[in-house]
């Protein structure tokens, strides 16, 4: 399996406080994998550097190498619209726009203007297709998107970055404002995904990682403490730390 | 502590809603008062020739207010189109470009102190710079960029707020998306922040409706039909503060204050409206 993502001695930082810690990760394609660890572990902050989110936070600085296939994304002259485009994000609060459902899918493609090349309608209807949304929402795409459920508009988000055709998803949280039918929902969804893209999902829900993912990375106090297969972090994890936070003990 | 242990809870639960009522009660009939007041007075004088017909002027205060309303409308178009473009892309920036340091807060500060500062001393400076320096005379004109000036930093303040209510998700969820900053602020952010903008535009006309001693030093005082903007006019504001003090018709003034209360109340509505449809439209429902 071929690694898409890599970060390597990757440190941040907001003003003087160190938020990570020499995290070196390699994040495969087509695979999922699941960031854990207790709240302020620096988890988020991880997953944020990957499509250069933690920009928009003033004060904020990046050491260290991430790449994308095999291009530094930190580098100058980096174009940032671009690889948001690749890096797509799911987050925490589902945040559709105040539009209709299908001015919320239609928004990235005319954003980046590739609605001059493709058929909009054609887009809009294939991705909330792929985010299994499309049959509970096709008669009435006109509609407020704020008029849908919790967990529909999750979806909603996710066919939105799905629109501008990624190839890595990152989710932060994605169902922890959800309720378990809506998760379980989700979850189905990043398993068919994950046939053709790499997803990253950050999660306080240790069973959620357990049964989605095919990697697993606990955080500590900004340190990568443990990486590697999620099967091999639940059965027989080798640090002490992973051992006691899967098993309950803190966090 | 030691009050609650001489006087039981049931008893001072009981004080606080009267005064509560009480207060809320003397508000409303304090307010009442005032309007029927002008209403009784002013509604008999009011028909189709008293709105059509301009004043004669004199110390009979003869004649209508037509001419009247046309400059005030006139007066309010021109401030609100001038307003408008500054004032809501100086909104724009302090809300999101602005660096959080000690120019901004300076500059923040400086706009809290100007909304706060009497609306004659903006007159008077409009007078000195606007009717004297720059020979505008008294004239719609003059009175209107001075009414700018005495307006921008309530529109600006009310616009970086509604701005700034947008939540921070909104935005990541666009820039995550690939959007530009500006593309995010112009698709996303602003339409969200619209409503509030709105109803600051109309808090602007208002105000603008109701100043008078700006005015009395930058558009001068007259009665007759302004056919441009270097054309000194009459607000319905100035009219009241004229027929009042400078004749016998007091009948007339408490008229056109019934007209000023009537245009703000219509005006309200307006907004209310806008802000309800606008509601429905980008929520699907009520908030």
């Amino acid at each position: 399996m071929n690694s898409k993502i890599q970060a390597k001695n990757l440190n941040f930082y907001y003003g003087k406080t160190q938020a990570l810690k020499d995290v070196n990760i390699e994040i495969k394609d087509r695979n999922i994998t699941a960031l854990i660890g207790p709240s302020g572990c620096g988890k988020s902050t991880f997953l944020r550097t990957l499509n250069r989110m933690n920009d928009i936070i003033p004060g904020t600085h990046v050491e260290g190498v991430v790449m994308l296939d095999d291009k530094s994304i930190y580098e100058k002259g980096v174009d940032v619209v671009n690889l948001r485009k690749r890096v797509g994000m799911v987050f925490q609060q589902p945040n559709p726009f105040h539009k209709s459902i299908f001015d919320n899918v239609a928004f990235g493609p005319k954003m980046l203007g590739m609605h001059r090349s493709v058929n909009i309608d054609e887009l809009v209807e294939k991705s909330l297709r792929k985010a299994a949304l499309w049959d509970e929402v096709k008669d009435e795409l006109k509609r407020s998107a704020l008029t849908l459920s919790g967990g529909q508009q999750q979806r909603l988000c996710i066919a939105r970055v799905l629109a501008v055709e990624p190839e890595v998803i990152l989710m932060d949280e994605p169902c922890s404002a959800l309720d378990p039918l809506a998760t379980l929902k989700i979850e189905e969804l990043m398993q068919k995904l994950k046939e053709n893209y790499a997803i990253v999902i950050v999660t306080h829900n240790m069973q959620q990682a357990a049964r989605v993912s095919d990697c697993t990375g606990f955080f500590l106090l900004g340190e990568l403490i443990e990486y590697g297969r999620t099967i091999e972090i639940f059965s027989r994890p080798k640090d002490r730390r992973t051992d006691d936070y899967i098993t309950g003990r803190f966090g | 502590m030691l009050w609650s242990r001489f006087v039981a809870p049931r008893n001072t639960q009981r004080a606080a809603m009267v005064f509560v009522w009480s207060a809320g009660i003397i508000t409303i009939l304090i307010l009442l008062t005032i309007i029927v007041y002008v209403l009784v007075q002013g509604i008999p004088e009011i028909g189709w020739s008293f709105l059509t017909t301009p004043p004669k002027g004199g110390l009979a205060g003869e004649g209508g207010i037509s001419t009247i309303i046309v400059s005030t409308i006139y007066l309010i178009a021109l401030t609100i189109g001038i307003l408008v473009v500054p004032g809501i892309g100086a909104g724009i920036y302090l809300a999101e470009y602005a660096p959080n340091n000690r120019l901004t807060r300076i500059i923040r500060y400086g706009i809290d102190t100007l909304a706060g500062i009497p609306s004659i001393i903006f007159g008077m400076f409009g007078f000195a710079l606007l009717v004297t320096a720059l020979h505008l005379n008294f004239s719609i004109l003059s009175g209107a960029l001075t009414l700018v000036c005495l307006l921008l930093p309530t529109l600006i303040r009310t616009t970086e707020e509604a701005i700034k209510a947008v939540p921070r998700g909104h935005r990541e969820g666009a820039l995550a998306l690939g959007a530009t900053k500006w593309q995010t602020i112009r698709h996303v952010v602003l339409p969200a922040a619209l409503p509030g903008i709105i109803t600051g535009i109309i808090l602007c006309v208002g105000r603008a409706l109701g100043e008078t001693a700006c005015l009395y030093v930058t558009i001068g005082s007259y009665t007759g039909m302004p056919t441009s903007l270097l054309d000194p006019g009459r607000t319905l504001s100035l009219h009241i503060y004229y027929l009042a003090m400078e004749t016998n018709a007091f009948e007339k003034a408490m008229a056109t204050a019934t007209v000023l209360i009537v245009a703000i109340i219509v005006i309200n509505a307006i907004t209310n409206w806008l802000s309800y449809r606008f509601q429905i439209k980008m929520r699907g429902r009520l908030s």
